[in-house]
């Protein structure tokens, strides 16, 4: 069915989904979001490739070659792709790994861990390998705005979307960029 | 510090003949095991009664303490545009079979790099020890290799290879009549300390060290602030790659200095001052504490000074460790109280809430020189030489692509193209003024003036040829920030090396205009959100560049969309072999 709403995909990679949960917390703004705006590859539709859209909303950074080739997906498939919040913009908290060697994590985790039964790094192909660092998103790609927060808040969300949707620069009041 | 005050004595009185503060018990404890044992914190801690997080927090700022073991012989390169070649400091690794910041397993030696040690006008150079080697070369490297491999004492090397021999080329104001010991505080005691800081205000003298507040009216906010004590205290943390002045200054003219000094404690009723010297001139110790001594002898400083009932003033010296950050006034002040080197939060300034609290006086070397020199000589003989704005001359430190690199004494407004001529610059494409804080400046605006209202420069002149490739230049500028940022605020402790990481991958060939425009757009927020100076500046390299030198970030840049930061199969490698998988999956292209 082809309509004119704006498409949005969104997707967390090495994130916790709490930017997708603050972006649930638009509450019933979300209704009215929803006469512009149809969603493409989300948690929210379980859509699992994108389709060209307008708008890709990217939470968590990159710590495993999947995160890259999804975070490419978006990339070539989304006109405007945003960085949200401080896994995607700076790493955050997987980026705490980055004071080790990937090596030592595995073997912490998977050989000498407490608790660790039968200890052996897991090989299976159906595993994505981890980057030696966790990285975040425009260290792979070009990133076109970034929402920032942890997780940035509903209103945050809404401001940025509504911007874009009305084709303005989008930019956040100094309220939303206070966090203490 | 309380006990200092109180003139008491501190248990561990005499560390090099120097005054019982943290920085010096920790130089003692670095010299004597090469790093600082937590035993030996902790003792510290009870002997200065500090706590003991405030001792490591100390170890953990300033760059010539560390709490792994360096080698007996701990070498550290500048790596400064002018006295840096960092090229030489890999030669002498593979001579000593030696890595870079890691000391070799027999703890012999330890081989890493320095910001600027202030050798600018003798090409490359090292620290040893707290001790300085100047031109270097090929041939010294292997002298100096030899030396550490059959561990002979450092008293023992050639003195030739330590000798430092600064050229004086152009003498002005100060540096041609020098002063008579005690002339500037006769004068002083005859104006009255009201009228003596009328002159200095009459004279337009403005602070020496770059940002160029009227030191008189400094002085006479500093005198109308309510304290129990007013404090003087010399700036001579000079930091900033390619000034090398004030180490002359300290060197051929530390009586004027002091004399300086002591003109403003009278003018401010101030009891005690601080020379505050950074760690790189610890070799000039042992002579500025002579000249000290001398003055006390000569009724110059101490009590009653030269027969005036009550005027009672003395001068101690402390010094630092490795910290560019120093330089900045308020933060010099936290160092001279123990502290780690973080700007204070301004207002209120040093003049009311300074050292301890106290109103005090901050100024450059420079500056106290000058001022003596004005009392004794009266406004008008200051204010006849250089411009409207900016009264008297000018000490340069002049380096880098010229033939004749030292000391030259202009009055201000001299253009950068009359002090190229002067000292054999003759392709110069590029000149920064300022030091990396300052502006780099284009060969079409070489005939704008140094002066306050134009280049204002605390003294660094760098001249850059035809062959340097100005993209280095401010690599190196940026690397330096990004090493020296104090960490406090975040704009400045982030921002720079995120600076440093675009700046890296353009100069590595991977950049592209997007890396360009938000390396740019980064700058702006850095220069913009930062506390201090040293943010408000750091970006100052990048931001010049980009504007009067265009072409050499564009050569660089890929001519695609993106690139990554980093490559990203490369990143996969480990785990690959971790999981010993080869598959499709297991790579990224």
């Amino acid at each position: 069915m082809m309509t004119n709403k704006v498409r949005v995909a969104t997707t967390s990679l090495a994130g916790c989904f709490g930017c997708h949960m603050s972006f649930l917390d638009m509450d019933e703004r979300l209704v009215g979001l929803l006469e512009h705006v149809e969603f493409d590859r989300s948690p929210l539709t379980d859509i699992k490739h994108c389709q060209p859209c307008d708008i890709g909303l990217v939470e968590g950074g990159l710590c495993n070659a999947e995160n890259v080739h999804v975070l490419r997906e978006f990339r070539n498939n989304c006109k405007i792709l945003i960085a949200v919040g401080a896994c995607a913009i700076n790493g955050g908290v997987p980026a705490m790994r980055n004071h080790y060697e990937v090596q030592e994590c595995l073997q912490e985790a998977y050989l000498n861990g407490v608790g660790v039964d039968n200890p052996m790094i897991p090989s299976d192909p159906e595993l994505p390998l981890l980057l030696s660092k966790v990285h975040p998103l425009h260290e792979v790609v070009r990133v076109d705005y970034y929402l920032p927060g942890c997780p940035p808040s509903g209103d945050a969300f809404y401001a940025i979307l509504s911007d874009l949707l009305a084709g303005r620069e989008p930019s956040l009041s100094k309220t939303m960029l206070h966090y203490d | 510090m309380q006990q200092l005050l109180q003139g008491e004595p501190c248990p561990d009185q005499a560390v090099n003949g120097l005054m019982p503060h943290l920085l010096h018990q920790l130089h003692a404890i670095q010299q004597q095991y090469r790093y600082i044992p937590t035993q030996q914190s902790k003792q510290v801690s009870e002997t200065l009664q500090l706590p003991l997080a405030q001792i490591e927090s100390v170890i953990d700022f300033y760059s010539f303490f560390t709490r792994t073991p360096r080698g007996q012989y701990t070498l550290l390169f500048s790596n400064c545009t002018s006295c840096g070649d960092l090229a030489l400091m890999r030669e002498l690794c593979q001579l000593l079979k030696v890595e870079q910041g890691i000391t070799r397993t027999d703890g012999l030696v330890s081989i890493d790099e320095t910001s600027c040690i202030g050798m600018c006008d003798h090409g490359a150079s090292l620290l040893i020890n707290d001790r300085v080697i100047a031109h270097l070369d090929s041939t010294r490297l292997k002298q100096i290799a030899e030396y550490i491999e059959s561990k002979t004492p450092l008293d023992q090397w050639s003195p030739e290879l330590f000798s430092i021999n600064t050229q004086i080329y152009k003498k002005g104001l100060l540096l041609e009549q020098p002063l008579e010991q005690g002339s500037a505080l006769t004068a002083a005691f005859k104006l009255g300390s009201d009228a003596l800081i009328q002159t200095l205000k009459q004279s337009g003298l403005r602070g020496r060290g770059g940002a160029g507040f009227t030191t008189g009216m400094k002085w006479e906010f500093c005198r109308q602030a309510q304290g129990a004590q007013h404090y003087v205290v010399c700036n001579a943390d000079e930091g900033e790659p390619g000034t090398f002045k004030d180490r002359i200054l300290l060197t051929d003219h530390a009586h004027e200095l002091f004399e300086g000094m002591t003109v403003a404690a009278y003018a401010l009723g101030a009891q005690q001052g601080y020379l505050y010297l950074r760690g790189e001139y610890r070799y000039l110790v042992p002579h500025i504490q002579q000249v000290l001594t001398e003055r006390r002898q000569q009724q110059l400083l101490g009590q009653n000074i030269l027969g005036q009932q009550g005027f009672t003033f003395d001068i101690e010296l402390v010094v630092g460790a490795g910290a560019y950050i120093c330089g900045e006034e308020s933060a010099l002040l936290e160092s001279l109280e123990q502290k780690r080197g973080v700007p204070r939060i301004r207002p209120p300034f040093p003049v009311t809430h300074g050292y301890l609290g106290q109103p005090t006086v901050v100024n450059n070397v420079e500056t106290f020189v000058a001022a003596a020199h004005i009392v004794s000589k009266g406004a008008n003989w200051f204010k006849a030489h250089g411009t409207e704005q900016s009264a008297g001359s000018k000490l340069l430190s002049i380096s880098g692509d010229c033939t004749k690199a030292g000391i030259y004494e202009y009055a201000f407004g001299v253009t950068v193209q009359q002090v190229l001529d002067d000292c054999g610059a003759s392709d110069a494409q590029a000149v920064q003024v300022g030091g990396p804080s300052g502006t780099l400046v284009h060969r079409k605006d070489f005939g704008r003036q140094l002066a306050f209202e134009d280049l204002a420069t605390g003294g660094s002149i760098m001249i850059y040829g035809q062959q340097r490739d100005l993209l280095k230049v401010v690599r190196n500028f940026t690397h330096f920030f990004a090493h020296e940022s104090c960490g406090f605020c975040t704009p400045c402790r982030v921002g720079t090396p995120l600076l440093r990481k675009y700046l890296d991958k353009i100069e590595a060939g991977h950049g592209t205009a997007y890396d360009r425009e938000e390396m740019a757009r980064l700058a702006k927020l850095v220069k913009k959100r930062s506390h201090c100076g040293l943010g408000q500046t750091a970006a100052n390299p990048i931001l010049d560049l980009l504007e009067h030198f265009p072409h050499v970030c564009e050569q660089r840049l890929l001519h695609q969309e993106y690139e990554p930061f980093f490559n990203l199969d490369a990143a996969l490698e480990t785990t690959r072999q971790l999981s010993h998988r080869d598959d499709a999956e297991a790579h990224l292209a």
